[in-house]
């Protein structure tokens, strides 16, 4: 039998996700239920979350998760570390032995803060500092992967299936006001710690059902701005186009989504409004690259809020409910009934309509 | 005889299991999202309470189901024969394939329902959605019914976008005026004649029956009936065949 990452398995996938708009803080037990009902759609492979509001007490620092193959790999990134951050904090992510999640790699954060001096001289914002150094280490450090690098948010992934990753990460311990889950059914790729999802930069993270089939064009426009794929997962490509569209261009998460889930042509045409038409066809024609196409349902988690977006086809199930403060989103009605059986206004977005929920000003 | 079975927790396969041994009516409370519930059944009479999983009644082959709540995605998958109703609203791509049999919904439909739906002989797939469906309704329908009533759709579209692309057979039948929705050239939309009206009520009395609807009501209305413009529409598409 061939591996798996060389073998073609057809593809399913689970996304789930919850935020209370008042901010109020939620479990991290919780969003892991919605993963039981749609066990089927993973097999295994990958299995992931992030939580957001999750690290109060250090809200103003950097978080930075990564994954280490061994202990020297990890003490000679350490040093990088020490040239460009001053690190408050450094520590293991707590785990649970359990027989599920087998073949762990070194899991380690740092809550940290970039070198004024370093700012200054190389003339970059924090962010764009804080996301070139996890590009580095990406693609040039072998053997340490950052997987995680927002303020107040983290993202917890490992091969499994979605229930026992919440069970190996301790993630009952956790309370954020937003949460964004992942089952992996991986399709034309590897199944490994660094590929299970969220994909995240920043505070972006990103789970995502489907497959993108404009894969390496989108990779390669993405590369001429510095944005290097290393992790073995389109989705990745993902993360760093809405990442470029949002805080590199300033473009809303709207026209974002228009973007990468553009209205068809002859939609366009048939708008009423001509400044809607006038921008559209804009969008379509500054960042045709950025198209995405193929099927998929994701769901972005960024501060202070989630946006959930389907491709403009709707190849892929999503479907929305409420109850009190609380916005749920799961690929299946099933598993937002495991989170909220009285749940209300159960409704399926559109294809490439955007859902944006934000947490009230204040609230996170 | 009456089964009442509690399937919460209940893997999809175990609950198919129990299924098979059952006989006459069985009501499932519980349910949450087990995929293939009684799929490819020629008997029982299953009514479902909570919420089934996709792919509900797929290759169903003459058994009755009804759903209290919503459904998920791809109900009745290439269904034979019998009937599905859902009391709820029904995800996409129901009806995927359909070559026999009723399915009625009270509400909505997501993408893609009926989607290569196709008919022989005396095997004439129904499909019935009483609030709004999706865009791709019909895509490649071949044949069979499908009727959208678009009832308390207060200003929503009734049909997305790209209804019945590529159909080359079976009917449409759609609760508005026919310039409400946009179709391709391959396809004609024209008001209802008093002769498809009737045949419409015929199908639609089961239907007002099982949601207790007034028919009357539901016959008042602009109807637009859809179909292929000849037996070929897509003769020189690609090919001159």
């Amino acid at each position: 039998m061939k591996p798996e990452g060389q073998v073609r398995i057809p593809s399913g996938c689970a996304i789930a996700a919850v935020i209370s708009r008042s901010g109020h803080p939620i479990s991290g037990g919780l969003v892991p239920q919605a993963m039981k009902p749609m066990h089927d759609r993973s097999n295994g492979l990958g299995g992931g979350f992030a939580g957001y509001g999750i690290y109060r007490q250090y809200r103003d620092f950097y978080a930075l998760h990564l994954f280490y193959d061994q202990r020297s790999t990890r003490k000679s990134c350490e040093s990088l570390l020490k040239e460009r951050f001053e690190i408050v904090q450094s520590e293991v992510i707590p785990t649970r032995k359990i027989p599920a999640i087998t073949g762990e790699p070194i899991i380690w954060r740092y809550f940290v803060t970039p070198l004024r001096s370093i700012l200054a001289s190389m003339q970059l914002d924090e962010k764009e500092f804080v996301a070139r150094t996890v590009m580095y280490i990406n693609a040039c450090v072998e053997g340490a992967y950052v997987f995680s690098s927002g303020k107040n948010m983290g993202a917890f992934k490992a091969v499994g299936f979605p229930e026992d990753v919440a069970e190996f990460y301790r993630l009952e311990e956790y309370e954020g006001y937003s949460w964004t889950a992942h089952g992996r059914y991986p399709t034309n790729t590897p199944g490994w710690w660094g590929g299970a999802h969220p994909f995240t930069l920043l505070d972006y993270s990103v789970v995502h059902n489907g497959e993108i089939s404009s894969y390496d064009a989108n990779r390669r426009f993405m590369e001429m701005f510095g944005y290097q794929c290393s992790l073995q997962t389109d989705t990745e490509v993902i993360t760093y186009i809405l990442d470029y569209l949002t805080r590199v261009q300033g473009l809303t998460l709207e026209e974002a989504a228009s973007v990468i889930a553009a209205p068809f042509w002859n939609t366009i045409e048939s708008k009423p409004d001509q400044e809607e038409r006038e921008k559209q066809l804009c969008l379509r024609a500054l960042f045709s690259s950025l198209l995405i196409t193929g099927p998929f349902s994701i769901v972005l988690g960024f501060t202070g809020g989630l946006m959930a977006l389907n491709d403009r086809l709707k190849l892929r199930s999503m479907v929305v409910g409420e109850k009190g403060d609380r916005v749920y989103i799961a690929s299946e009605e099933a598993a937002i009934r495991a989170m909220e059986p009285e749940a209300e206004n159960i409704w399926a977005p559109a294809g490439g309509e955007p859902v944006i929920i934000r947490v009230k000003d204040g609230g996170y | 005889m009456m089964t009442v079975m509690d399937v919460s927790g209940l893997d999809h396969r175990s609950l198919n299991e129990k299924l098979r041994e059952a006989e006459g009516s069985v009501t499932l409370s519980g349910c949450r999202g087990q995929r293939f519930i009684a799929a490819g059944m020629d008997r029982l009479q299953l009514t479902i309470h909570g919420v089934p999983g996709n792919a509900l009644g797929a290759y169903l082959n003459g058994a009755s189901i009804t759903v209290r709540g919503n459904a998920q995605d791809a109900v009745g998958d290439t269904m034979n024969d019998g009937s599905i109703v859902v009391h709820g609203s029904i995800g996409d791509a129901a009806g995927y394939a359909m070559r026999g049999g009723r399915i009625y919904v009270r509400g909505d439909a997501g993408y893609r329902a009926g989607i290569h739906m196709k008919a022989y002989q005396n095997k004439i797939p129904l499909l019935i959605i009483g609030g709004c469906a999706g865009s791709f309704l019909g895509e490649y329908q071949a044949g069979g019914i499908i009727v959208v009533l678009g009832l308390e759709r207060k200003g929503r579209r009734i049909v997305g976008n790209f209804p019945c692309t590529g159909m080359h057979g079976g009917k449409m039948f759609l609760r508005c005026a026919p310039e409400e929705a946009s179709f391709p050239s391959q396809v004609t939309a024209s008001v209802a004649s008093a002769e498809d009206l009737k045949f419409l009520e015929d199908c639609l009395r089961p239907y007002c029956a099982a949601f207790d609807l007034p028919l009357k009501q539901v016959m008042d209305g602009p109807f637009t009936l859809v179909a292929p413009c000849s037996s070929n529409p897509y003769r020189q598409m690609y090919v001159m065949n």
